[in-house]
């Protein structure tokens, strides 16, 4: 059996290839993608746990995670296409409106 | 004993009328006000008779004093102050000389006060104080004696300013109040003392653990625990009862209503310190110092006060004064330890001031607000009632033979000349002079209102005599001004002197006079003769000057200028206080407390924090950029450092290791 640990490393890596993506991409749908590597390296902790204490929680809190995800991509796809035609880019240095 | 067991229902109607006519009071009509007022405190003067009937049947012969415990107040450790209340002698002449006559005023107001706005404020007011005034003589410890004292002492402060849209109306009311302070500093301290050395203020514990402490008595000069404490309790009462040097604020209280003058300011309230002296006289004989003070002040208070009463020409002024001086009075009785005298000249004081008070309104009433007695003159005939009740209150106060004052007044100057030592013929001295001081003030006022020619314009002022609200009460008291000081009259034939005899339980046996009972005898016959004559002759001074020769005062007033602006303006002693108090004050309050400490220190700190803080902001809002992506490099930065937070104890190895890395490299 796969000890816990290397599950656990490769979730890391993946988390932080997802951070350091999401800082430093510039382009809406990459960061977005992204987004859903941090999720699912999340996942694969979750149930490496799940799998390691022999206990159904961290499954069931995966399944959790992909039905959000799944809503998120929804809502997250349809806020890239309106910006999209709004600014003709999908660039986020150009979506900087928050700032007052 | 179905109203003694339930002492705190005398206190409790009063407040009862004041909340209910002074929450609901300001729709209704007169009438309804009146019955409130009148209906609580005639329903407490009731009740307290009743109370008093029943200790004398049931509780004096036992020789005890009735105590009762209502409810806890404060508890603190060993320390309990409770709402608890008392009657023993002295209660009840106090008791019945506040209702009593504070039902007679509450009567007299509703026809002095008919046509003033502000009615149902004026009489909540004046619930109010007689609540607090009974509080303060029924209580049974010195915490809810002060509870009553600084009580009247509100209510003193509304009623002063009752017309509080006039200036000198709240400023006077403003000066009561704030030289009351001076006092009840005092009075607080020394309450803290008592404590600290007895361990309760409770009365009978109190005086009890004083009695079997075994402390000995003080001479005169050493400055022990009772010197102190007492002197502490006496300057509460020089505020309280006006005496020198915090007697400044009771003539200015006379911008009050002139029922208010003649309740708070001369009846009751002012009577407190004296009450209070009475009350603690075992702390006082303790002390030899103390007694001293507190005869001497009284006495200089007594004759300072009339001094100026001489030349006053404002008619409840001189009655004021004429009130400081009557306090002194009863001080320097308790000074020489005869509080049984001084509590008998606070009673009948108590009926003769308050009718000079409610006679002299009566007077002001009938020409329409004036107080000025040289626009007076020859009212005898045109308001007969309250003239021949002023006079009454006249004689006895100047102690004419068979008034009550003589007996009281009489009894105080016994009491001096008989003080051994030669200080006591010195206090008898200037209790004589002012004798005859009094009698002429009091003369000079009743031949300037009553007498003379007529000094006003009889077209302006259209004089009428009082209605009967007003006349009955003034009646009443010109009974009680006459055969109030009877309870003493047996004492001229040999007989027993009732009222010490009845105040005797309270201050138990009085000093030993050091005389056979026959040599006694005779020299309080000749003392009465002494006072008589004086009397007489301060009458007849007035009559000569103000009636035989009107023009002699002003003569007089000429070739005694300096004399005499001296003691109009009062011997200038609020200019020497606002010189040597007030400004001084008013400038540290200006220059060191508002522009230094309030402005720098106190706003300096608020805006110097308000501006750290905007500046920090200024500094901090360039971080949010609205830049999606700079803020998630923050969520990053915080997660990693919550993570290295929490795991530090494994971290700090892997960076010793690096450190060993670079080292070795």
């Amino acid at each position: 059996m796969v000890p816990t640990q290397y599950y656990l490393i490769l979730s890391a890596i993946l988390f932080g290839l997802g951070a350091v993506a999401f800082v430093f991409r510039r382009n809406i749908i990459t960061i977005f993608m992204s987004i859903e590597l941090m999720l699912n390296a999340v996942n694969l902790a979750f149930v490496a746990f799940s799998q390691a204490s022999g206990k159904l929680d961290g499954q069931i809190f995966v399944l959790f995670v992909i039905v959000v995800a799944a809503a998120e991509a929804a809502v997250g796809l349809g806020i890239i296409i309106l910006t999209a035609r709004n600014r003709q880019s999908l660039n986020v240095e150009r979506a900087d409106l928050l700032k007052l | 004993m179905p109203i003694l067991d339930h002492l705190w229902i005398i206190p409790l109607l009063p407040l009862l009328g004041a909340a209910i006519n002074g929450l609901f009071g300001l729709k209704w009509p007169n009438k309804i006000v009146n019955t409130v007022a009148l209906g609580s405190t005639g329903l407490s003067f009731v009740c307290a008779v009743e109370a008093v009937r029943e200790f004398i049947t049931f509780v004096a012969p036992t020789g005890q004093v009735f105590r009762k415990e209502f409810f806890d107040w404060i508890v603190a450790g060993n320390f309990r102050a409770g709402f608890d209340l008392q009657m023993d002698q002295l209660t009840v002449v106090m008791v019945l000389v506040v209702t009593g006559v504070g039902f007679l005023i509450h009567i007299y107001s509703t026809g002095y006060m008919a046509h003033e706005g502000g009615y149902y404020r004026f009489f909540s007011y004046l619930n109010l104080f007689m609540f607090f005034m009974l509080v303060l003589v029924l209580a049974a410890n010195y915490v809810l004696l002060f509870v009553g004292w600084e009580g009247v002492g509100l209510a003193s402060y509304l009623l002063i300013g009752f017309y509080f849209l006039r200036k000198s109306a709240s400023d006077a009311g403003k000066k009561a109040f704030i030289v009351n302070r001076i006092g009840d500093f005092g009075f607080m301290l020394g309450m803290f003392l008592l404590f600290r050395t007895f361990h309760t203020l409770d009365f009978s514990q109190l005086f009890a653990a004083v009695r079997s402490s075994g402390m000995p008595h003080e001479a005169w000069g050493v400055f022990g625990t009772f010197t102190i404490a007492s002197l502490l309790l006496f300057m509460g009462a020089t505020g309280k009862s006006a005496q020198l040097p915090l007697y400044v604020w009771l003539p200015d209280a006379m911008e009050g209503p002139t029922p208010v003058s003649a309740l708070i300011h001369a009846a009751t309230m002012v009577t407190a310190g004296v009450y209070v002296v009475a009350r603690s006289h075992l702390l006082f004989e303790n002390s030899e110092t103390a007694l001293v003070v507190v005869a001497v002040i009284g006495c200089a208070t007594a004759f300072f006060a009339a001094t100026i009463g001489l030349v006053q020409t404002d008619i409840k002024r001189v009655l004021a004064y004429s009130t400081v001086s009557q306090l002194g009075y009863m001080f320097l009785a308790c000074g020489v330890g005869a509080f049984s005298a001084g509590i008998f000249h606070l009673m009948t004081h108590a009926f003769f001031k308050a009718l000079l008070f409610l006679a002299a309104g009566s007077v002001i009433h009938a020409m329409g607000g004036e107080q000025d007695m040289r626009h007076m003159g020859g009212l005898s005939k045109k308001i007969k009632v309250t003239y021949w009740t002023m006079l009454v209150a006249t004689l006895a106060i100047s102690g004419a033979p068979l008034f009550a004052g003589f007996f009281s007044k009489d009894e105080i100057l016994f009491d001096d000349y008989t003080e051994a030592g030669s200080g006591g013929h010195i206090l008898y001295a200037f209790g004589l002079l002012t004798a005859l001081l009094t009698s002429f003030y009091m003369f000079r006022l009743i031949f300037l209102t009553f007498h003379g020619k007529q000094r006003y314009d009889e077209h302006h002022v259209h004089v009428h005599e009082s209605p009967w609200s007003m006349l009955g009460p003034l009646v009443v008291l010109a009974v009680l001004s006459i055969f109030g000081g009877w309870f003493a009259l047996p004492a001229f034939f040999g007989g027993p002197d009732y009222f010490a005899n009845f105040l005797s339980p309270v201050f138990h046996a009085q000093e030993p006079v050091g005389l056979s009972e026959a040599a006694a005898h005779s020299l309080e016959w000749t003392l009465a003769i002494v006072a008589v004559v004086t009397a007489t002759a301060g009458f007849l001074a007035a009559f000569w000057l103000y009636l035989r020769q009107p023009g002699k005062p002003e003569q007089l007033a000429k070739s005694l200028k300096g004399i005499y602006t001296t003691l109009y303006n009062k011997y200038y002693v609020d200019e020497l206080y606002s010189a040597a108090v007030v400004r001084p004050l008013v400038w540290l309050s200006e220059n060191v407390l508002w522009k230094v400490v309030d402005v720098e220190a106190i706003d300096g700190t608020v805006n110097g924090i308000a501006h750290g803080a905007a500046s920090v902001g200024d500094t901090v809002r360039h971080t949010q950029s609205g830049n999606a992506r700079s803020y998630a490099v923050w969520v990053v930065v915080g997660a990693l450092a919550i993570i290295a937070i929490l795991f530090w104890p494994n971290i700090r190895p892997m960076f010793g290791m690096l450190i060993r890395m670079t080292v070795t490299r």
